[in-house]
């Protein structure tokens, strides 16, 4: 497996707490790998780190080779914040030509990638009078727009209803095959299934890094919520 | 840093603040509707509506700039959309030359309308050209951007940044002449008012009020009030982290 993206032995605080105490893994290039783990594991502070806009204590981060948030990853690396970051009162089209201008990319794109997150019926409304998961979508359109080779993606299906989840993860697998790293995180362990590899995270540390078909196996379940209870329980039991 | 992205960035600021009507109406008009009122406030001393209508031709658009972007910069903070923008290839220096260019084009459209009302209509009189006192205008706008835009770091909601302006502009109108001589002010206040902007500004209005040519004094003034803009923007700069933590 080649690997996008390399963390190792990463220590961030946040407030006083230890969010990440020392984290390491890798993340496969050309492959969806989902990041799963319940509210306040530590996604969101994994993936801002990945980014270059998280503080950390100690620890590495390289992304395509170089160190997380350096200059020349900025045009090659993608983030959706788990917030949606998008100006409010510009219309859905105006957003994304913004961030398309940013990455030198076409109108073309633009259209295109508004068709590819389902907004192309909304493109003239502006993103306030959106709904929540539209919102989200449009959001998520500016990180796609500029085809970057790595995306960093918090929570991009929450609050969508299940068909266009089933579009966003259908798209998400299609950029993978076209050769595009993606970290997608979700604290919905059914997501797990769409994902090629995942990483189970809780309260900062990595319990699990395995295909779907490998944590099912190792855990004999298939349920990925009973997976994971059944990982954490084993994990209590080899610690006493 | 690229001219495709700070152009980019200035006309998206530009489109934001077309989008609402009312603070563009607020922004051209309000001005305008001032300097009448004052016109008539001072209906018997045209001598001292050229002196005082000529410096709040000139101050206004520091005010209404600094509020903008105060405002403008600080959703951009809270918004979460500069965290994300210092993602993307976007450099510093662009976000902030397109605040830059964006809002002293609009204080150049407000000062354009003001200055044509005051001299056509209200009578304003001032021994030096218009068009010098519209380059001062846009110089003070200048000043507003940089300065709200480093202040809006320190503040965490819109009450913060607009309670900002008393805080921030009107000791400086206080100290800088207009209300009362600043030789006769108390020592200690005069020293505070030579290392205050706006009293900078407004000496550069006045003197172009009194002499048919640019003066030393003027260029002199205007080279404190650009460089403190460009202190403020350079300080600006360095409130914009990339990494929080
Ligand atoms: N800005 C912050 N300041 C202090 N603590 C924070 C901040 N943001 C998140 N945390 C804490 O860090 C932990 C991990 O948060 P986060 O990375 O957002 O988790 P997740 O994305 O998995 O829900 C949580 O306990 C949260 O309370
Ligand atoms: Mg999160």
């Amino acid at each position: 497996m080649r690997s996008a993206i390399t963390v190792s032995d990463l220590v961030v605080e946040r407030g006083r707490r230890r969010v990440l105490p020392g984290l390491s893994c890798s993340i496969a290039a050309g492959a969806v790998t989902g990041l799963l783990g319940p509210s306040g594991s530590g996604k969101t502070t994994l993936m801002r780190a990945i980014v270059g806009v998280q503080k950390v204590r100690s620890g590495s981060v390289s992304v395509l080779g170089e160190p997380a948030g350096s200059a020349g990853l900025r045009h090659r690396v993608g983030y959706l914040t788990q917030s949606p970051s998008v100006y409010s009162d510009l219309s859905v089209r105006a957003n994304l030509r913004y961030f398309a201008t940013l990455y030198g990319v076409g109108r073309g794109e633009v259209e295109q990638t508004l068709d590819d997150v389902g907004l192309g019926g909304a493109a003239g409304q502006l993103v306030r009078n959106l709904s929540g998961g539209q919102r989200a979508r449009a959001s998520l359109a500016c990180a796609l727009v500029a085809r970057p080779e790595v995306l960093v993606l918090d929570e991009p299906t929450v609050g969508q209803d299940p068909v266009l989840r089933y579009d966003l993860w259908r798209h998400f697998n299609r950029l993978a095959a076209e050769g595009t790293t993606l970290l997608v995180s979700s604290h919905v362990m059914d997501e797990a299934a769409r994902c090629d590899r995942i990483l189970l995270i809780r309260e900062g540390a990595i319990v699990a890094d395995d295909t779907p078909d490998g944590l099912r196996e190792s855990t004999g379940t298939r349920d990925m919520d009973e997976a994971f209870l059944r990982l954490i329980r084993e994990q209590e039991k080899g610690r006493v | 840093m690229s001219i495709r992205i700070t152009a980019a960035t200035t006309a998206r600021i530009l489109r934001q603040l077309a989008g609402d009507r009312r603070t563009i109406a607020l922004i051209l008009l309000v001005p305008t509707l001032l300097l009448t009122l004052l016109r008539y406030v001072m209906d018997s001393a045209p001598m001292i509506f050229d002196r005082v209508g000529l410096v709040m031709l000139g101050v206004f658009p520091f005010i209404s700039m600094f509020l903008v972007t105060s405002v403008a910069m600080l959703r951009e903070r809270t918004s979460g959309t500069l965290e994300r923008m210092l993602t993307t290839p976007l450099h510093k220096l662009d976000l902030l030359l397109g605040y830059g260019i964006a809002f002293a084009l609009a204080a150049a459209v407000q000062a354009g309308l003001a200055a044509t009302t005051s001299y056509w209509l209200l009578g304003l009189d001032t021994a030096g050209s218009p068009w010098l006192i519209g380059g001062l205008a846009v110089a003070n706008a200048v000043l507003g951007v940089a300065v709200g835009l480093l202040l809006s770091a320190f503040a965490t909601s819109e009450f913060q940044a607009v309670q900002f302006m008393p805080a921030v502009v009107l000791p400086q109108m206080l100290l800088c002449g207009l209300i009362w001589p600043r030789e006769e002010m108390a020592g200690w206040l005069q020293g505070a008012s030579e290392v205050m902007p706006l009293t900078y500004a407004v000496e550069a209005l006045t003197e172009v009020g009194a002499h048919t040519s640019p003066t030393n004094t003027m260029w002199l003034d205007l080279a404190v009030v650009l460089g403190v803009a460009l202190l403020a923007l350079i300080l600006g700069a360095a409130t914009l982290r990339r990494r929080t933590p």
